[in-house]
């Protein structure tokens, strides 16, 4: 059994470092200055950049966190400081639904909700649909974090005669801040390569887009729309864009963690 | 805040009937039945489409369930302490990666791999099967098989070691006691016990795989076709509304393919909450041995 088990987790974790290798090898080599300050080039043309892209998604992150980390944190706060009641049971399952809930079927809603009124692809629509992904995330993580507060430090505020919202808001949640940030920090991660629920909102831009009522480029969809083109110097870039999320994605889910086991340590 | 949650699940539902309502009307359940998808004539039916969907999953699920599972019992029966977190990490570190950069990664090293080693040598040994026959083309709809079993493994491995390390010990001392090696302490004692969380598990999976997107269009070939043959290529419910949503030009093309994700939706949320009932009850332990 033990050779068996051994041989399994050797195949499964065979093709993280194909990938990985693959990556940093194609990737590194793609990678130059000018793929961070310069636009997209014309199609088929050698040279160019994504900076837009790069700046696009780190907008959009934002965005998304605007729309997510409120509801998120507050919506996790309540179920751990009110975890028997009927709405927290019904909300931590809907919760666990939503976070399987396809990302393209994330982008439908979105387009749905902001993109037909608007007549227009635009930021906002793909932040909002990342938002809401975000949201299952956060609010699972605040409830976890929040548990962890001792009630002895609930019970010496309320003697205090301080009413229950405000130790919540003043004493609980800024005792479990740190750990909601490495909470959001996880979403975040989680969101950042998302692709295919930005294809029909944020859609995309070839030039500098800032405005997030208008169309917006992104790292993971020019990655995409790269490697299906078929000019080579595209694919050479899009494995330099590649890289470079993966390595965005993977130091913020990495630092995350470390944060979080030394967090747990610390208590 | 809270309310949210369950209100936005309500909310998406609404939007995308209502988005979907042409189609709905124009097509109700021949839509599911009919494999025509000519958009100038505005004839939509997802045949196609759902078997795409079914049978990629299907073989993510053959190919990352057993290989899901032995990774597990290798982490919470065998592995030495350890040895726990770093493979646990590094397995969870897949489920990090963007799906479009595995993708990537599919279509310029999968795709090649498997046109000139993987097929090849399935047809050589087992081409008198249906299921292998055809040209080796690389995409297809068994690259997509194995892009998304490397997509859903790490959930598959996550959970179940989650149910299995919530055996009590007592369980597995029990097994011990009365002579049971160590496969037979697994199978006896371990895995009856996790088994409603293992199932859930691989409804997880299930869920995933159905509603993954990026890495699938960028491997499958994207061909509304039925074809027996593993080696053809095919499309999924998923990458037709990436591929064609925004070039999507009539009403009604817009509505059917809304119509589409409507149903990917229904049947994702309704898989997802049996998973989680599932899961749920494993994670809390007794009162599951009936037998």
């Amino acid at each position: 059994m033990a050779v068996v088990t051994c041989g399994c987790t050797l195949l499964v974790l065979a093709p993280l470092i194909l990938i990985l290798v693959f990556l940093a090898a194609t990737g590194i080599s793609a990678l130059n200055w000018e793929f961070f300050t310069r636009l997209p080039g014309a199609a088929g043309e050698p040279g160019g950049g994504m900076a837009n892209a790069i700046a696009g998604t780190l907008w959009l992150i934002s965005l998304a966190g605007v729309v997510g980390v409120p509801i998120g944190v507050l919506g996790g706060t309540f179920l751990a400081e009110y975890p028997a009641a009927r709405l927290s049971q019904m909300t931590r399952f809907a919760a666990d639904v939503m976070n399987g809930i396809p990302s393209i079927v994330m982008g439908l809603f979105a387009y749905v909700l902001i993109v037909l009124p608007m007549r227009h692809f635009s930021g906002l629509a793909g932040g909002v649909a990342l938002g809401v992904m975000l949201i299952p995330t956060v609010m699972r993580t605040t409830e976890e974090i929040v548990r962890l507060v001792p009630h002895s430090v609930r019970e010496a505020s309320l003697a205090l005669g301080i009413p229950k919202w405000k130790t919540t808001l003043r004493v609980v949640l800024p005792t479990a801040a740190a750990g909601i940030v490495t909470g959001i920090m996880v979403g975040v991660a989680r969101i950042a390569g998302e692709t295919a629920p930005l294809l029909f909102t944020a859609f995309g831009n070839r030039f500098w887009s800032w405005n997030v009522l208008r169309p917006m480029a992104a790292l993971p969809l020019q990655i995409f729309a790269y490697a299906i083109s078929p000019f080579d110097d595209w694919h050479r870039q899009a494995w330099a864009g590649a890289l470079v999320l993966v390595s965005i994605v993977l130091i913020v889910n990495i630092s995350a963690r470390y944060a979080a086991s030394r967090q747990v340590k610390l208590r | 805040m809270a309310a949210a949650v369950p209100v936005l699940i309500g909310v998406m539902l609404i939007a995308l009937f209502s988005a979907a309502w042409p189609a709905i009307q124009r097509f109700g359940a021949r839509f599911f039945a009919t494999s025509t998808w000519d958009p100038v004539a505005g004839n939509f039916g997802v045949l196609p489409f759902i078997y795409g969907t079914l049978v990629s999953s299907a073989l993510a699920l053959l190919i990352a369930v057993p290989l899901g599972l032995g990774v597990a019992i290798f982490l919470s029966e065998l592995a030495p302490g350890w040895l726990r977190t770093p493979v646990g990490f590094f397995v969870e570190l897949l489920a990090a990666i963007p799906s479009v950069v595995i993708g990537l990664w599919g279509i310029f090293v999968l795709v090649p791999w498997v046109r000139t080693a993987l097929e090849p040598l399935l047809k050589s040994a087992l081409g008198f099967l249906p299921l292998f026959s055809g040209p080796p083309l690389g995409i297809g709809m068994l690259t997509a098989g194995l892009i998304l079993s490397i997509m859903v493994v790490p959930f598959i491995v996550a959970v179940s070691t989650e149910v299995m390390r919530a055996v009590p010990p007592a369980q597995r001392e029990a097994a011990r006691a009365l002579g049971a090696t160590g496969w037979e302490t697994t199978r006896t004692a371990v895995l009856p016990y996790a088994r409603s969380g293992i199932i859930g598990a691989v409804f997880l999976a299930l869920a995933r795989a159905l509603g993954e997107t990026m890495a699938v269009t960028m491997v499958i070939g994207n061909v509304p076709q039925i074809k027996i043959s593993l080696f053809a290529p095919a499309y999924t419910i998923p990458a037709v509304i990436a591929n064609e949503f925004t070039e999507a030009t009539s009403d009604l093309y817009v509505a059917a393919l809304i119509y589409a994700g409507l149903v990917l939706f229904i049947v994702t949320v309704a898989v997802n909450a049996l998973a989680r009932v599932l899961v749920n009850r494993a994670a809390r332990g007794p009162s599951m041995i009936r037998e």
